[in-house]
């Protein structure tokens, strides 16, 4: 991916740091997403990976840095063009944080609330992206009849109803089976492929990493302590590397 | 060390009621622009008015009977068993039914807010709603405010009702006194001035319950133990509340009509 450095950034994190009184999570943190690439983000539990996303799409305050998006500073964005700049993020939660009221048709339409798309516009569009995940059946289905995996994928095809150009993936497949696993991974590189998406994936899961990734960062002790692709870094013989890969 | 405690207490009580505070004013910034999530408010609406249609009843209605079971010895005592009508009425409508009604409102609307928002809150759902672009503050805060500021007078109108007539059927069942008989004194003894500020009142009522089980369930942490706490201190904070409402309009209201 070395020719995708010569390209601006889709999205830059520079520098962040962010702390909970005496706990430094993040100590300068940071990070470039090109267009059309699979980033996978390692780190271990409690080392401020989820703290970087929810900084990155505005649920936290970082103490310090600059968070860019397809080369807009958050920061300096009104809360309505920051909205804005969000339908071009698809975010997919851990826990799939669907809306437990609402049935799946109702959940991917929720994205859709301030775009002033006719119902058969956005219904097309529901269809089209339960298909792209397979779960075309589950239209009319609330969220407490489906499985784990089935809400993962529902939760996916929320993430990409508004066709964004990044995906933020928050342990996609932690919580499931093998089996599951895979086929979420899968469904993460279709689409990829088929969206032209980038996609910014946060894993403990060494296998989702060895399939989908272009590059990775080990995030160590709130800062990139190392950089590479799948085949560098667990080739590595740094011992905090290579607890990654054992 | 006490002194230490009973400082550390008041000034946890004082942040939280500035915190409160501060959504209450958020509310009133929010409730005013678009866009106005009249879908949502109307099932909000449905779900709370619909679904307390019957406790309401229930409470309206045994409220009704009791208070008239409880004052007709005494009543009688004095020969005075006449003024049974007027005086459950006027009771019923100034006071006991606004306040007990949204007591049970505060147990049953305030705690489910609270609840409803506190496991959404912890699941990530509000996350969810903010990131994909929407205001979640808009569509689950306003919405279930401005739901029970207009539905919590309307339960109150209906638990009323619901408890004359409880109390006209114990005077029905137990001094002969017809129906019609029992509905024209007690709209012979009601005057404006019992139904505005029981009416005004019961607004500023629906507002305490929509806030407080909103604000609770919406700054909700600690995960599920942080819910069961959301929901449960919903009602107590909403219950004070009512009781500093209802002393508040009580004074305001001697001031215009001098009860």
């Amino acid at each position: 991916m070395d020719k995708t450095k010569n390209i601006v950034p889709i999205l830059r994190i520079k520098n962040l740091k962010k702390s909970f009184g005496d706990n430094h999570v993040l100590n300068g943190f940071t990070l470039e997403l090109y267009e059309g690439e699979n980033l996978v983000l390692m780190g271990k539990s409690g080392s401020g990976k989820s703290v970087m996303i929810r900084c990155l799409v505005g649920l936290m305050q970082p103490d310090e840095g600059s968070l860019e998006i397809m080369g807009k500073d958050i920061s300096k964005l009104a809360q309505k063009e920051f909205n804005e700049l969000r339908t071009e993020l698809g975010f997919l939660f851990q826990g799939s944080a669907l809306y437990d009221s609402m049935t799946v048709r109702e959940n991917l339409e929720f994205p859709m609330r301030q775009q002033n798309k006719t119902e058969e516009e956005s219904l097309k569009l529901v269809l089209e992206a339960l298909d792209s995940v397979g779960l075309r059946e589950a239209l009319d289905l609330m969220p407490e009849e489906l499985s784990g995996g089935m809400k993962r994928r529902i939760a996916l095809a929320r993430a990409i109803i508004l066709k964004p150009k990044i995906i933020i993936y928050d342990e996609p497949t932690t919580g499931l089976d093998p089996i599951t696993s895979k086929e979420i991974i899968q469904l993460m590189r279709n689409i990829q492929q088929n969206y032209k998406t980038s996609s910014l994936i946060i894993t403990h899961d060494v296998d989702c990493a060895r399939v989908i990734s272009n590059r990775m960062i080990l995030l160590i002790d709130g800062i990139n302590y190392a950089e590479g692709t799948f085949e560098e870094l667990s080739a590595n013989k740094d011992g905090k590397i290579q607890a990654f890969f054992k | 060390m006490k002194t230490v405690q009973i400082g550390n207490n008041l000034k946890s009580f004082f942040t939280e009621i500035g915190k409160l505070s501060f959504f209450a004013g958020r509310f009133f910034k929010e409730v005013f622009t678009r866009p106005f999530e009249f879908k949502e408010l109307l099932r909000q609406c449905y779900n709370m008015g619909n679904r307390s249609l019957f406790l309401v009843g229930i409470t309206g209605f045994i409220l009704g009977l009791v208070f008239t079971l409880q004052s007709r010895p005494t009543l009688m005592e004095f020969g005075a068993q006449s003024w049974m009508p007027s005086m459950v009425s006027i009771s019923i409508i100034r006071e006991i039914g606004p306040v007990i009604i949204a007591l049970i409102c505060a147990g049953k609307i305030s705690s489910g807010i609270g609840a409803e928002l506190g496991s959404m809150r912890v699941t990530e759902q509000i996350d969810a709603m903010e990131v994909s672009g929407t205001n979640p503050f808009k569509y689950l805060v306003v919405t279930r405010i401005m739901a029970a500021i207009l539905m919590i007078p309307l339960l109150i109108i209906f638990g009323d009702a619901i408890a004359l007539f409880g109390s006209a059927l114990v005077e029905n069942l137990k001094g002969d006194v017809s129906f019609q008989l029992y509905f024209n004194k007690v709209f012979d003894a009601i005057e404006f001035s019992d139904i505005l500020p029981a009416t005004v009142k019961s607004f500023f009522f629906g507002f305490a319950i929509g806030l407080v089980g909103s604000f609770k369930g919406y700054n909700c942490t600690k995960g599920t133990v942080g819910v069961g706490e959301a929901s449960n201190s919903a009602v107590v904070y909403t219950s004070m509340l009512l009781f500093i409402i209802d002393f508040i309009a009580v004074f305001v209201t001697d001031i215009f009509f001098e009860l």
